[in-house]
């Protein structure tokens, strides 16, 4: 039986998802590891729904391919795709009854040893992001006080990778904001070194870099960089200039 | 006195007033204060999508904290904090004063990742941010409030709040203020194409930087003139334009215009 103390580390474990550099995967793995352990269960799988809602398998208690297989199929059919349809629990499915309600799974899942199982949804209010799925091999119903862990595991698996993703979010966006704000600054700046360079106006000098990008076959805003940050780059394409506007013989 | 209160995941010592520290009772009533604001607040009409809910939050914060103003910046690691919301024209000029004179709450509250409180700006900011309190001190402000914009440890930017005359927030209210912030901060990463473009070309963020261009060429202009680079060029020029109370655009069109500014010391 699990310890209160054991399930608080874990809760603590989750506040880290919000450092740099945290594995999801990692911290998935052990929420299986955990959930297996404290449930007494043969194995444990948790599965996420992507973009357009295909289940995929994210991490499992161990790393048996029959194990991974089982869980792969349940893309198609089984407890996974029904708990994270429905946003509900899939409570205590016993194999020995669920042929007609998975065909494909039901005798692979039976294969592996095991007799029952529990699978929990990773919900968030409206959202299902996918399931937590317990298999064992004894025919019993989960305890209550299994099933209360387990669906604390599932909450802190939720939480986890909805923060995961926010951080994510919000990476990429700092990421595209900066280069986009960037760019745009970085051609000002050139304009105004070029400029100056060759006593030209700052409409003239953007027509230089652009030619000059142009003949060089090169992105502007890489250009307009190299040439506020590198004198010879900036003497370079000073050089190409000529006051007719035509490019050097 | 100082009191701590809990902020993303780690406890920060702010200055408040003396009050009862945090408790869950503060932070059910902080977000139920925030709602309530963020409900009665009145946008501009023909604001839509993110800049309307900029605008919301920023007026919930004045009227939740009964403060002057408020403006919620955006910066990218290495550039310059932009104005992207505002409660008021006013409150948008003051956004634009960090940017103005290269310092001030709003950047060391991005710095550090941490709330930067400052209850009385000309008796404790003076000797921390000097261009900065001489300039905001000109438009009647006593006391700033500087938040992050935080997700972990991805910062965006953040909310500041001005305040007119000297005062200190009540724990309750700093409670409130991180509230808006989170949710200003939920607002930037929601964008609705979940892109940085929606930012860009339909919110105005590149309409605010194109307040700067003649800045930017100007800075290209005093790399070549004193052969420093884009951090010192940019510096000298802050340093110029404090120094004969110029606006900084002002000293950047004197530039664009063939003035050739000196290094410091040298003139």
């Amino acid at each position: 039986m699990i310890s209160s103390s054991r399930l608080s580390d874990l809760f603590v474990e989750v506040a880290d998802t919000l450092v740099e550099h945290f594995d999801i995967v990692d911290f998935l793995h052990g929420v299986t590891v955990n959930a297996a352990e404290i449930t007494a269960s043969s194995a444990v799988g948790l599965m996420l729904a992507d973009h357009d809602g295909t289940l995929g398998f994210m991490a499992a208690s161990s790393e048996d391919a029959r194990l991974l297989e089982l869980f792969q199929l349940q893309n198609a059919e089984g407890p996974c795709l029904d708990a994270y349809r429905t946003g509900e629990e899939v409570a205590d499915f016993m194999l020995a009854t669920a042929a007609e309600r998975w065909p494909v799974f039901t005798p692979r899942a039976a294969e592996l040893g095991f007799a029952a199982g529990h699978c929990f949804p990773l919900r968030l209010r409206e959202t299902v992001i996918g399931a937590l799925n317990i298999f064992r091999a004894e025919a019993r119903p989960l305890e209550d006080e299994e099933r209360r862990v387990g669906r604390a595991l599932a909450d802190v698996a939720t939480i986890g990778l909805m923060q995961e993703r926010a951080l994510r979010r919000a990476e990429e966006l700092t990421e595209q904001l900066q280069f986009a704000l960037n760019s745009r600054v970085v051609i000002e700046q050139a304009k105004g070194a070029v400029a100056r360079t060759l006593d030209i106006g700052v409409d003239e000098a953007f027509e230089v870099i652009r030619r000059y990008a142009r003949a060089n076959r090169r992105r502007l805003t890489e250009v307009a960089r190299e040439t506020v940050e590198d004198r010879a780059a900036l003497r370079a394409l000073a050089a190409s200039w000529t006051p007719s506007g035509q490019p050097p013989p | 006195m100082r009191v701590r209160s809990s902020y993303a995941g780690k406890r920060v010592a702010v200055d408040a007033h003396d009050a009862p520290s945090g408790s869950a009772a503060d932070e059910s009533g902080a977000r139920e204060l925030a709602g309530h604001a963020l409900a009665g607040a009145v946008v501009d009409e023909g604001l839509t999508s993110l800049p309307a809910a900029l605008q919301r939050i920023c007026r919930a914060t004045t009227s939740s904290l009964s403060l002057a103003g408020a403006a919620v910046q955006v910066i990218t690691g290495t550039s310059d904090p932009v104005v992207l919301g505002s409660s008021d024209s006013v409150s948008r000029r003051l956004g634009e004063i960090p940017f103005e004179v290269g310092e001030g709450p709003c950047l060391e509250a991005f710095a550090i990742a941490r709330p930067v409180l400052v209850p009385d700006l000309l008796g404790g900011g003076q000797s921390r941010w000097p261009g900065y309190v001489s300039a905001i001190a000109g438009e009647g402000v006593g006391a700033v409030f500087a938040l992050p914009l935080l997700v972990g440890a991805v910062r965006l930017g953040v909310l500041e709040a001005y305040g007119a005359a000297a005062r200190s927030l009540s724990t309750l209210e700093v409670s409130v203020a991180l509230v808006l912030a989170e949710i200003a901060t939920a607002c930037l990463i929601d964008t609705p194409d979940g892109s940085a473009s929606a930012l860009l070309d339909d919110h105005g963020l590149m309409k605010a930087m194109e307040r700067r261009v003649e800045i930017h060429q100007a800075q290209g202009m005093v790399t070549v003139d004193l052969g420093v680079g884009l951090a010192e060029a940019l510096a000298l020029m802050r340093a110029h334009a404090f120094s004969r109370d110029l606006p900084l655009l002002e000293l950047a069109r004197l530039i664009l215009a063939g003035e050739r500014i000196a290094l410091l010391g040298t003139d």
